[in-house]
């Protein structure tokens, strides 16, 4: 029932991700390295990461796909929640650090600095730090959300403003003395919970949790959306003032929908630091964000299981890409997003979704056809409604 | 007109009471239509009022704490003032919204009795939609009072918790959700809670469901329940909305231009509804079709240029000269 309840596509990829975090892992460390199955240890990690992003598109589809609301600002969520894990990563390295201070990162006692930050209390606590990569990214998404759709702020001016948010954190965080490194960032990690972050194994797992966290996001938002409140999203992303009039606050829905969304955002951040080993202000770069929208827009935004496909493939063919080419990789993305489209305006799952549903009515259609030359067609007091 | 502004209870000369007054016996009806257009009971219900109002003043002393007197006395003062307003289900007074120097609505007045249907008709720019803008809270009126169910105060509320009280809001061109199914247009639409955190943890109630097939067979959708709204013809969109404001169920309907569009066969069968609705519900329709407005013989109110330029049965307002000349004549 459960399964009928969220539907079956839900389910594949929430088994295919557990499946992942299994088997990818068990890959890599069980298997000898000449064994044709084995999974290259470099390869973990870039895996986990395209999944982080996977589920930064998840994250900015529940509020684009199901709300409308394009936001070109949640790069700055996923950065933050990533700074919130790299600060408990830098109070890990502990005395290990170049200037060997028990204390203070590097990176302040080069700045000359005395002591420690006030907002750098408590990042030596893991459970800390896991809170804090909820809550700023929350936090920030829920001021932000609360003022631009109390004042009625939609689509290409919120578009505008999103950007404008994370440009501004950008320049905030390049600041040396807001005390997160400035341009440098946050790097030279050593542990996490007391294991190596290099190690294979540390890896493999956080792989592993990478998996499973996208695993729950798929739950949440399937969750949500089969629920009235996913149909009210939909009803505000097609006609907002019709919801207002019929008593529902609109600016709730989104405010509730961005919140969660930048939370999911923030975890997504966190899991992507400790894999690939850096977090910095590069990662607020508005281009970063407007990349989620594309791979959401590849994918097929609104769909569940497109923003997801639309991360993995769109990063797996930029590693690929920059690899063979660098330099165009840029030109390749604008272009990808011009082809999707004027061509396949749905994105790939949308595309597929509407062909099934186009070739099931066809089918219903002849079936009907067929029914009613042997008399088991549709009532005939309700087929006589005035409209026909 | 004139009629619907009823002297004030005679038991409280005090403050607010004169100043009501004042606002009431402006004479602001001088060009207004006659009388004899208006309804008898519509003129006589209000009048009562007065008696009840003025006892709880003459009797101060109601317990022995000062505090509570007071409470008392303030509460026999609301009720006097209300006198006049207490039958109506909606009422606008003196009404005046300006867009950019552009007067839509002057010194607009308009009651609508509970149980009442009311067309409103009037050229292009009368200020019909401005009206139902500033009924259902769209639009704040620059001056002027606007209350429903006798003391609620609408340009004091937004439009999700005006729809909440129980006004209802059929937009000109056909709002509905085009991403949705019928069904689910209707269970959004249907009165309930309206808070967030419960749409996300809804389970859906055998109530619920009644109401949805009552309504799916009252705009004869049935057939059409798991069609995407989007898929809709224009009628059946106008139907579809007719119907999310069943769901709602609302004291006081407004339904702008609701067969505009539509085949006379439909037009027909609109009127036929909203005439069901009514027998439930207060309705207030905009038309410009006449047939439409005759089809539903009701009491009908003719706006020009922001303000009320007649009022009575449609064979009334039709043979008023100036509704000809503005109007009808052209």
């Amino acid at each position: 029932m459960i399964i009928r309840y969220l539907g079956a596509r839900v389910w594949i990829l929430v088994a295919a991700l557990v499946a992942a975090a299994i088997l990818v892992p068990l890959a890599n460390l069980a298997l000898p390295a000449n064994h044709p199955l084995h999974v290259p240890s470099y390869l973990v990690p870039l895996i986990g990461k395209y999944v982080c992003y996977a589920m930064l598109a998840l994250a900015l589809d529940l509020v684009w796909g199901h709300l409308g609301i394009l936001s070109l600002g949640h790069g700055a969520f996923f950065a933050l929640g990533g700074y919130a894990m790299g600060m408990y990563l830098m109070r890990q390295i502990g005395a290990r650090g170049v200037y060997g201070n028990p204390e203070l990162p590097d990176f302040m006692v080069f700045l000359n600095w005395q002591e420690l930050p006030w907002y750098w209390y408590g990042f030596d606590q893991f459970w800390f730090a896991a809170l804090m990569v909820m809550v700023v990214p929350g936090l920030l998404g829920f001021v932000f959300g609360y003022f631009a759709f109390r004042s009625r702020v939609t689509g290409v001016y919120l578009s505008i403003i999103t950007q404008a948010m994370t440009y501004a954190l950008l320049l905030a965080f390049f600041r040396n003395d807001m005390g997160f490194g400035g341009n440098n960032g946050l790097t030279d990690f050593k542990d996490i919970l007391g294991y190596p972050i290099q190690a294979d194994t540390t890896r493999a797992a956080l792989f592993a949790a990478s998996c499973i966290a996208l695993a729950l996001a798929v739950l949440c938002v399937g969750a949500i959306i089969r629920s009235k409140l996913g149909d009210l999203m939909i009803a505000v992303r097609d006609a907002e003032s019709r919801t207002r009039f019929i008593g529902w606050r609109p600016e709730y829905v989104k405010l509730f929908a961005f919140t969660l969304s930048a939370v999911m955002a923030g975890i997504a951040g966190a899991l992507y630091v400790p894999q690939v080993g850096i977090i910095n202000p590069g990662e607020f770069a508005p281009v970063n964000s407007i990349e989620i929208v594309v791979w959401a827009a590849v994918g097929g935004r609104g769909t569940l299981l497109g923003p997801v496909i639309g991360a993995l493939l769109v990063n797996y063919g930029k590693s690929v890409f920059t690899g063979l080419a660098p330099e165009y990789w840029l030109f390749v993305l604008g272009g990808l997003f011009v082809v999707v489209t004027i061509f396949l305006p749905r994105g790939i799952v949308g595309t597929i979704d509407h062909g099934w549903d186009a070739l099931k009515a066809r089918r219903r259609a002849k079936n009907r056809e067929k029914g009613e030359s042997e008399g088991t067609g549709n009532d005939p007091n309700l087929a006589a409604s005035p409209a026909e | 007109m004139n009629t619907t502004r009823d002297p004030l209870p005679a038991g409280d000369g005090r403050d607010e009471a004169a100043e009501q007054a004042r606002i009431l016996q402006e004479p602001q009806g001088a060009e207004t239509a006659p009388a004899d257009g208006l309804a008898p009971s519509h003129a006589a219900a209000p009048k009562p009022a007065p008696e009840p109002a003025s006892e709880p003043i003459t009797v101060p002393r109601v317990s022995p704490h000062p505090y509570a007197t007071e409470r008392a006395v303030e509460q026999a003062k609301k009720e006097a003032r209300l006198g006049a307003r207490r039958e109506t289900l909606l009422y606008l007074d003196g009404v005046n919204k300006t867009f950019d120097g552009f007067k839509a609505i002057n010194n607009l007045s308009l009651v609508v009795q509970r149980g009442e249907m009311r067309a409103i008709i009037g050229p292009n720019g009368a200020g019909k939609t401005t009206m139902m803008d500033i009924i259902t809270g769209k639009t704040r009126p620059d001056s002027g009072d606007v209350f429903f169910a006798g003391d609620v105060d609408l340009t004091k509320h937004d439009e999700a918790s005006i729809a909440s009280m129980g006004i209802g809001r059929k937009f000109q061109k056909p709002t509905v959700f085009e991403g949705l199914t019928v069904e689910k247009n209707l269970r959004l639409s249907l009165a309930g809670s309206r808070s967030v955190f419960e749409a996300l943890l809804h389970k859906r109630s055998g109530e619920e469901n009644d109401r949805v097939e009552e309504i799916l067979h009252t705009t004869r959708m049935v057939d059409k329940r798991h069609r995407l709204a989007a898929d809709l013809s224009h009628g059946q969109k106008q139907w579809l909305e007719i119907g999310m404001l069943l769901a709602q169920d609302p004291e006081l309907l407004l339904v702008d231009e609701p067969v505009a569009g539509m085949t006379d066969a439909e037009t027909e069968e609109t009127a036929r509804l909203l005439r069901e609705i009514a027998e439930k519900h207060s309705v207030v329709v905009v038309e410009h079709d006449m047939h439409f407005v005759r089809a539903l013989g009701v009491k009908v109110t003719c706006l020009h240029e922001g303000t009320v330029l007649s009022e009575g049965t449609l064979d009334h307002v039709s043979s008023d000269p100036r509704v000809i000349e503005v109007y009808l004549g052209r």
